[in-house]
C-alpha cells in the first residue's frame, strides 16, 4: 500500500512517515467509532435538554441565567484553541523539531484552560443566584449537558499536558503521533460540541 | 453527632453492621454461601499455589483467547445465581396462593431485579462477548483483537461490575425496581436505600466495558482481516459479531446516560426524573429502551451466528442463502433502532405513534423469517447429524417462531394494552431469550469447546442437558401465557387467585428441570474433563468444520496462525479441504510479534469496582481513590514503550511441526463416527 493514499479520516502522516502512517489506519479508525459513541452520548444530552427546557419549575429560565457575552468569548477561546491544535498537527507532521510541535500545543492548552475558566465563572455567577442544579429539571439539563462537555475539554488538556510530556521524553515516536492525531480528533469533536451548545442552548435561550 | 461516628462515617461512609442480611433467613444463607464460596475458592487457589500461574497466564492475559475463556466462567458463575434465583420466586408464586409464602415482599422484589440484572448483563453479555472473542478472530484470519488491552480492560470492567453484584448480596439489600429500574420509584424519594446505586453502579460498570468492546469488536472485523477475506466471505457469525458490536456502539451510551442522569438524581438532588420540579420520567423510558430495544438483538443475533454455523457443519453443507442472510441481519440491526417504544405502548403517548411502532416491530418479523427458512433450507438434503448443538439449533426454530407469534399478539397495541404488565409478556420474552439466546450461547460452547480446549464434551450428558433446558423452559413459560390471559401481574409476591395454582405448579416443576439442565452441563464438564485423554481432538477439526477457526490445532497456538492465510472464498477451510491444500505449511516461519501482558487491565477494573462501591456506601475516600488509580493506570501505560514480545521463528516451526506431525498420524473420522472414540479431530474428505 502506498504511503500517500489516505487511509483515515482527518489528519493522515502519509508519506511523512509511512510506517506509522500504516498503523495509524486502524488506531484513528478505533478512535472514530470511540467518538461515534461520545456524540450519541451528546446527542442524548442535548434531547434531554430539549424535553427539560420548558421545565424551569418556576426557577430561572435561559434568559435570565445566560451571558451571550461570556459564552461568545468562550467560543472564541475554543475556536482558536482548535485553530492552535491544527497547526500542531501539522508541526508534527512536517516539522523537523519537536520545539514547534509544544508551542503550539501549550498555547491550546492555555486557551482550553481560559475556557475552562471562564465557564466556571458562569457557573458561580449562575449559583449565586439560585440556579443551581437542583432547581430545576431545567437547570439540571443544562449543568449535565454544558459540563459534560466542560468535563471533556478537562480531560483534554490533561491529555494534552501528557502528551507534552511524553513528547518532551519521547521525542516524536510512533505511539506519540498516533496519540497526538487521536488528541486532535478529540479536541476539534469538542469544538463540534460547543458550536451546538453555543447554538441550541445559548442562542436559542436567549431567543425565547 | 458525635466525634466517633464522624470519623467511622469518614471511613466506612453509611456501611454499619445493619448492612448484613439478617432481615431474611433465606438472605442470609445466601450472604453466607457467597462468603464461604469466595474463601474457599482462595484458599484452594492458595493451597494448590496456583496464583502465580492464573495472574501470568490469565488474569493480565490479553489474548483474545484466555479473555473469551475468562468471560464464559463469569457467565456460567452469574447463571448460577440468578437461575437459583429464578426458582426461588416459582416456588415462591406457587406457595403463595392466599398466603405469605417464605419470601417477603421486600426481598422477592430483590429477587426479581437481581434475576433480570444478572440474566442480561452479567449471564447474557458475557457469554456472547466471551464466545465472539474467542471465534471471531480466528475466522476473519487475525492474530488478536485490534486493541488487546482494551479488550482485558472490558473483561474486567465487567469483572467488577459482577463482583459488585456478588457484594450487593452480602452486604445491603439490592434494588426492588426491576431490571429496568424505572424512576421515580427508583428515585431518592422512594427508594432511599442503597438499592438502586447498587443497580446503576453495576450496570454502568458492565455498560462501558460493553461500549469499548464493540468498539474493538467492530474495529477489529474492519480493519484486521486476513488478506482476501473480504466482508461477503466471512462466516455468518462474524457478520453477526459485526452487527451487535455496532449495536452495541451506539445503544450502550443511552444506557449509560440513564444511568448517569439517575444516579444525578439520587445523588446530587437533581430533577431529571422526579416527579415535581420540572422533571419527566418518559424520558427514563425513552433513554432506557433507547439500549433496551437494540439490547434484545445485540443478545439474539450473535446466537443467530452460531446456529448457521452449528447448522451448516451438521448438515455438512454451505448455508443456504448466505446474502439473504446477511441482508436480514443488517435489516435487523437497523430496524431494532425503530421500535423501542414497543416496550411502553401504555404510557400515553398517541395512538398514531402506537400504530407506528406497532408496524415497525411487526417488520423486524420479516428478515427473522428469512433466516428460519435459510436455516431449513440449509439441512434440506445434508448430511444432519444430531449433536447436541444441532439438537439446541433444532429446538430454537421451533420454539422461536411460537415466541415470534405472541412477539406479533404484543406489538399490537390494543392486545398489548390487555396482556400489559402480565405474565404473558414474562412469558413471551423469556420465549425469545432462552430459546433464541441461552440455546445458541449453549449450543456455541458445546460447538468449539474442542477448539478451545482440545477434547470433545461427553455426549452422553450434553443430549440430558438438552432435554432438561427444552422440557423445563416449556414446563416453566408455556404456563405463564395462560396465567398472563387471565390477568396475572407480573412480579407478584403473593396472588389471590386459586385458579392459578395448577399452572404455576408446572411453572414451578418447570423451573426445577432448568436447573438440572444447568446441573447437567456441570457434570458434563466434569465427566468430560475426566475423560479428556481418550476424546482428544489435537488435529483441530472435530465436526469438519467449514472457517478457517478449524484449520489450526486444538487448542490452538497463542499466535493463531502461524502465516496469516491468504482466502480465495466463503468456507474458505472447507474449499481447502477440497482442494488438498489443507495441513500445508508455510515455505518459511518468520517471528511473530505478539503483545505482553499487561496488568492494567485487572487494576483498572478492580479500581472501578472499588469506586462504585465507594458511590454505593458513600465512602468517598474510595470512590476518589478508585478514580485516580483508573485514570493513573492509563496515563502510566502510555508511557510504557515495551509492549510487545516476539515468539522466534523457530519455536513456531516446532511447534507448527508437532501438531503437523501429528496430524500426519491420525487416522481420519467419516462422519457417523464422529461422536466416537475414533474421533481425533481429523476429518475424512468427502470425495
Amino acid at each position: 500500500m502506498s504511503a500517500n493514499e489516505v487511509i483515515h479520516a482527518g489528519l493522515n502522516l502519509g508519506a511523512t512517515d509511512p510506517k506509522t502512517h500504516e498503523e495509524a489506519g486502524s488506531a484513528i479508525f478505533g478512535f472514530w467509532v470511540f467518538l461515534m459513541t461520545d456524540a450519541v452520548l451528546f446527542a442524548l444530552l442535548f434531547a434531554n435538554y430539549g424535553v427539560l427546557l420548558s421545565g424551569t419549575a418556576g426557577g430561572p429560565g435561559p434568559a435570565a441565567e445566560f451571558k451571550l457575552s461570556s459564552a461568545f468569548i468562550e467560543t472564541l477561546l475554543l475556536l482558536t484553541s482548535s485553530f492552535n491544535f491544527g497547526m500542531a498537527s501539522l508541526a508534527m507532521k512536517h516539522g523537523s523539531q519537536p520545539r514547534l510541535l509544544q508551542v503550539w500545543l501549550l498555547t491550546t492548552l492555555l486557551l482550553g484552560a481560559g475556557f475552562l475558566g471562564m465557564e466556571l465563572h458562569d457557573f458561580a455567577t449562575m449559583l449565586s443566584d439560585g440556579a443551581a442544579p437542583s432547581r430545576s429539571g431545567f437547570l439540571s439539563a443544562f449543568f449535565a449537558l454544558v459540563s459534560t462537555h466542560g468535563l471533556h475539554v478537562f480531560a483534554g488538556c490533561i491529555w494534552i499536558i501528557v502528551m507534552m510530556v511524553q513528547i518532551a521524553v519521547f521525542g516524536t515516536d510512533a505511539r506519540v503521533k498516533i496519540n497526538v492525531l487521536r488528541l486532535g480528533l478529540f479536541w476539534h469533536f469538542l469544538d463540534i460540541i460547543w458550536v451546538a451548545i453555543f447554538s441550541v442552548v445559548y442562542l436559542q435561550g436567549l431567543i425565547r | 453527632m458525635t466525634e466517633t461516628r464522624g470519623v467511622w462515617h469518614l471511613l466506612l461512609g453509611n456501611l454499619t453492621y445493619n448492612a448484613l442480611p439478617f432481615y431474611s433467613a433465606i438472605a442470609a444463607f445466601a450472604a453466607g454461601l457467597v462468603v464461604v464460596g469466595a474463601i474457599s475458592v482462595f484458599v484452594l487457589i492458595t493451597w494448590l499455589g496456583k496464583w502465580r500461574y492464573l495472574w501470568t497466564e490469565w488474569f493480565t492475559s490479553v489474548d483474545h483467547k484466555r479473555i473469551g475463556v475468562m468471560y464464559i466462567i463469569i457467565a456460567f458463575i452469574m447463571m448460577s445465581r440468578a437461575l437459583i434465583e429464578a426458582v426461588l420466586m416459582r416456588v415462591q408464586q406457587a406457595v403463595a396462593i392466599n398466603s405469605p409464602g417464605f419470601l417477603p415482599p421486600d426481598h422477592f422484589g430483590q429477587l426479581f431485579s437481581t434475576h433480570g440484572t444478572i440474566m442480561i448483563f452479567f449471564m447474557a453479555m458475557p457469554f456472547l462477548t466471551g464466545l465472539i472473542n474467542y471465534v471471531m478472530p480466528l475466522q476473519i484470519g487475525a492474530r488478536d483483537v485490534k486493541f488487546p488491552l482494551l479488550n482485558s480492560i472490558s473483561l474486567w470492567l465487567t469483572g467488577g461490575g459482577a463482583g459488585l453484584m456478588m457484594v450487593s448480596l452480602v452486604l445491603g439489600k439490592f434494588s426492588t425496581g426491576g431490571w429496568s429500574g424505572y424512576p421515580p420509584y427508583t428515585g431518592i424519594e422512594f427508594s432511599p436505600g442503597v438499592g438502586p446505586d447498587y443497580w446503576i453502579w453495576a450496570v454502568s460498570l458492565s455498560s462501558i466495558g460493553t461500549t469499548l468492546t464493540g468498539l474493538n469488536f467492530a474495529t477489529t472485523i474492519y480493519k484486521g482481516r486476513a488478506p482476501g477475506m473480504t466482508l461477503m466471505r466471512m462466516p455468518l457469525f462474524c457478520w453477526t459479531s459485526l452487527c451487535t458490536s455496532i449495536l452495541m456502539i451506539f445503544a450502550m451510551p443511552p444506557l449509560t446516560v440513564a444511568t448517569a442522569l439517575l444516579a444525578l438524581d439520587r445523588y446530587l438532588g437533581m430533577h431529571f426524573f422526579t416527579n415535581g420540579m420540572g422533571g419527566n420520567m418518559m424520558n427514563y423510558a425513552n433513554l432506557f429502551w433507547l439500549f433496551g430495544h437494540p439490547e434484545v438483538y445485540i443478545l439474539i443475533l450473535p446466537a443467530f451466528g452460531v446456529y448457521s454455523e452449528v447448522i451448516s457443519a451438521f448438515s455438512s453443507k454451505r448455508l443456504y442463502g448466505y446474502t439473504s442472510l446477511v441482508c436480514a441481519t443488517m435489516a435487523i440491526a437497523i430496524l431494532s433502532f425503530t421500535v423501542w417504544l414497543h416496550h411502553f405502548f401504555t404510557m400515553g403517548q398517541s395512538a398514531n405513534i402506537n400504530a407506528a411502532f406497532g408496524i415497525a416491530t411487526m417488520t423486524i418479523g420479516v428478515p427473522t423469517g428469512v433466516k428460519v427458512y435459510d436455516w431449513l433450507l440449509t439441512m434440506f438434503r445434508g448430511r444432519v447429524r444430531f449433536t447436541p448443538p444441532m439438537l439446541f439449533s433444532l429446538a430454537f426454530i421451533v420454539s422461536f417462531v411460537i415466541g415470534g407469534m405472541t412477539g406479533i399478539i404484543l406489538a399490537t397495541p390494543p392486545l398489548d394494552y390487555m396482556v400489559h404488565n402480565t405474565v404473558f409478556l414474562v412469558a413471551h420474552f423469556h420465549n425469545m431469550l432462552i430459546p433464541g439466546l441461552l440455546y445458541g450461547m449453549i449450543a456455541g460452547y458445546q460447538y468449539w469447546f474442542p477448539k478451545a480446549f482440545g477434547f470433545r464434551l461427553n455426549e452422553t450428558w450434553g443430549r440430558i442437558a438438552f432435554g432438561c433446558w427444552v422440557v423445563g423452559f416449556y414446563l416453566a413459560f408455556m404456563p405463564l401465557y395462560v396465567l398472563g390471559a387471565e390477568g396475572m401481574p407480573r412480579r407478584s409476591q403473593e396472588v389471590f387467585d386459586t385458579a392459578y395454582r395448577p399452572w404455576l405448579l408446572i411453572a414451578m416443576i418447570g423451573a426445577f428441570i432448568l436447573l438440572a439442565g444447568l446441573v447437567s452441563l456441570f457434570i458434563q464438564l466434569r465427566v468430560s474433563i475426566r475423560q479428556r485423554d481418550s476424546n482428544r481432538v489435537f488435529a483441530g477439526d472435530p465436526w469438519d468444520g467449514r472457517g478457517l477457526e478449524w484449520s489450526v490445532s486444538a487448542p490452538p497456538p497463542e499466535y493463531n496462525f502461524a502465516a496469516i492465510p491468504t482466502v480465495t472464498s466463503r468456507d474458505t477451510f472447507a474449499g481447502q479441504k477440497e482442494r488438498g491444500q489443507a495441513y500445508h505449511p508455510p515455505k518459511t516461519y518468520q517471528d511473530i510479534e505478539m503483545p505482553k501482558n499487561s496488568a492494567a487491565g485487572v487494576v483498572i477494573g478492580i479500581s472501578g469496582a472499588a469506586c462504585a462501591f465507594g458511590l454505593v456506601w458513600h465512602i468517598w475516600w474510595m470512590s476518589i481513590l478508585g478514580l485516580i488509580l483508573i485514570w493513573g493506570t492509563v496515563i502510566v501505560r502510555s508511557f510504557v514503550r515495551d509492549i510487545y514480545k516476539v515468539i522466534p521463528a523457530a519455536d513456531v516451526a516446532r511447534t507448527e511441526a508437532r501438531w503437523l506431525n501429528h496430524v500426519a498420524n491420525v487416522r481420519p473420522v467419516p462422519r457417523e463416527l464422529e461422536t466416537t472414540l475414533a474421533n481425533k479431530g481429523l476429518a475424512e474428505s468427502v470425495a
